[in-house]
């Protein structure tokens, strides 16, 4: 009797669960219905919901109209070209902090982690008038340098976690067997890290990829990406949702597989370590 | 014993961040607080001069800003009702014995994946359009007149926007601090007879009553500088109804290039976070000690 009842409460929470779950994906999926209908077919009333003419038609017009292709280009240059540079300094900053911690490390990861709260548009006006100054508005260069400094104190500190978990007894066992410093890290550090390595690097990229302030502000046309692709659709000129939803589709759907594959390092990554 | 060179070599090491991260921030915050005290307009470059206190004083009593800092207030606090709240709705169902847990996770996470030019313009048309969007179909069906969501309830709509993209993050982060309570811990109390609301109450909330709070903090500092989900649906509007304070400084700075008021905006908006980072870094820090 009692499994029975406990059965019951069982699928009846599954069901809830899903219905819930389900509302909260729907924008999603509907965009991605709504990506293979014709324009007409997109605002139709009622709703056209499965049953409508399918077609790729919008896939091709997004590239042909408004070479989809150079945004998206774009964005994977700046959101991987950003973090790998990124990585370059914060490895060897979050080693040293995480095996040869001196009196001020805290102090110092505290005041990386202040950085990043620091809104951005207390420091808009200065960069933007640096950037103009240098020519680098609109420039892969410049975006890049800036996609990388907001995520820098980001990588250092969940590099950081991750490095505090290796056991420091492996190391000293390198060093008592005479490993110099660049052997220690190439082949005792650096096998156990990559891991922690890779799935900071994921959670760099998809923050980089969907960074929505500075991409909008300091790029137009020949460095923008994605983000800036999708905010021209907000002038539409006669019907456009099918096409923006095909734009959308594939402006998300590259990050939102990485991002499935990444959500444990997602709680921590965002919280800081706070929660694991 | 290497520890000196040890200790050098850690230096050199850590110097690079240090030093990029110094010139990024500090330099240009330097810069924006400098230029805050300047009569600075782009469109007259060379009328500039030390005007003290003055663009605060303009900057802070416009209404336009008493508007923006109503608007911020009303945006942050809102969607951190919705968001958390609801989060933590999400989090206890799916907490339950369910079937499909990873699928169902992977939906209710997809949307803080989404970027958020995306997200803003899809609720904006295909859902809260008032001719063709799936609400407006819904309430027409119900009997109902279709609600024009961005012209008669912008700030409304914004926040429903900004919450479904951050109503996934709570719902993450609060089951992965639900998951972590003992299974022991769980047991006990239901061999103690304790009923579901003082289970809640004296196990599950003292539980995760950190994780709620991480979760506020970060979600407060991001949601202080809301801008893409505004730039691209109301621009502000209509009048300054979702201006907050990001937009406020964007707008001077990038449309009106009055330099040193959108600066003033700038080092007001600083403030505001750093009241929420304070509490924050207390948090993380204690967390660093252990």
């Amino acid at each position: 009797m009692a499994i029975k009842k406990s059965m019951r409460q069982r699928v009846g929470v599954t069901i809830l669960a899903w219905v819930v779950a389900f509302l909260i994906f729907f924008p999603i999926l509907w965009t991605f219905i709504t990506s293979f209908k014709s324009e007409l077919d997109a605002i139709a009333m009622p709703p056209k919901f499965l049953f409508f003419n399918w077609t790729l038609e919008n896939y091709v017009e997004v590239q042909q109209r408004s070479n989809y292709l150079k945004f998206a280009f774009n964005s994977v240059v700046l959101s991987i070209g950003a973090n790998l540079l990124g990585l370059l300094i914060a490895v060897p900053a979050a080693w040293s902090m995480a095996f040869a911690p001196g009196k001020y490390t805290k102090d110092l990861l505290m005041w990386m982690l202040s950085t990043k709260m620091m809104p951005a548009v207390g420091v808009l006006v200065p960069i933007y008038l640096l950037f103009k100054t240098l020519h680098l508005l609109d420039s892969l260069l410049g975006i890049g340098i800036v996609l990388m400094l907001i995520n820098l104190p980001l990588l250092i500190w969940m590099l950081y976690t991750y490095f505090k978990e290796i056991p420091n007894d492996i190391l000293e066992a390198a060093r008592m067997d005479g490993a110099s410093l660049l052997n220690e890290i190439v082949y005792v550090l650096t096998p156990m890290a990559v891991p922690g390595i890779a799935s900071t690097m994921l959670l760099a990229i998809i923050l980089s990829w969907n960074e929505a302030f500075w991409t909008l502000n300091l790029t137009t046309s020949n460095a923008a990406p994605l983000t800036a692709f999708i905010a021209s659709y907000s002038a539409p000129e006669g019907f456009f949702w099918a096409k923006l939803s095909a734009a959308s589709t594939l402006a998300i759907a590259p990050i939102l597989i990485l991002g499935w594959f990444s959500q444990k390092q997602l709680v921590r990554g965002l919280t800081f370590g706070a929660v694991k | 014993m290497a520890t000196q060179q040890t200790a050098t070599a850690g230096r050199a090491l850590v110097s690079p961040s240090v030093i990029l991260l110094f010139i990024w921030m500090i330099v240009p915050l330097a810069m924006t607080l400098y230029f805050s005290t300047l009569r600075y307009s782009l469109l007259d470059p060379d009328n500039t001069g030390f005007v003290g206190l003055q663009n605060y004083t303009s900057f802070l009593t416009d209404p336009d800003f008493i508007a923006a800092l109503i608007n911020t207030l009303v945006l942050v606090i809102s969607v951190l009702v919705i968001s958390v709240g609801g989060g933590l709705l999400v989090a206890l169902l799916m907490d339950q014995p369910v079937f499909g847990l990873n699928v169902l996770r992977l939906m209710v996470i997809a949307p803080f994946f989404v970027m958020p030019t995306v997200s803003a313009l899809v609720w904006k048309n295909l859902l809260m359009n008032p001719d063709s969007g799936l609400f407006a179909w819904i309430a027409r069906s119900l009997g109902f007149e279709p609600i024009v969501w961005f012209t008669n309830w912008p700030m409304l709509s914004v926040i429903i926007v900004v919450s479904w993209e951050w109503l996934p993050f709570a719902s993450l982060i609060l089951l992965t601090a639900l998951q972590s309570l003992d299974e022991e811990q769980k047991e006990a109390a239901s061999l103690d007879g304790a009923g579901a609301i003082s289970y809640f109450g004296y196990i599950v909330l003292p539980h995760i009553a950190r994780a709620i709070t991480v979760v506020i903090l970060i979600e407060t500092i991001f949601l202080l500088s809301v801008f893409a989900e505004i730039y691209v649906t109301t621009s502000g509007g209509p009048g300054v109804a979702t201006t907050n304070i990001p937009f406020l400084v964007y707008k001077q700075a990038l449309l009106n290039f009055d330099v040193g008021s959108a600066s003033a905006g700038g080092i007001v908006a600083v403030i505001l976070a750093n009241i929420v980072a304070i509490f924050l870094m207390r948090i993380i820090g204690k967390n660093l000690e252990g």
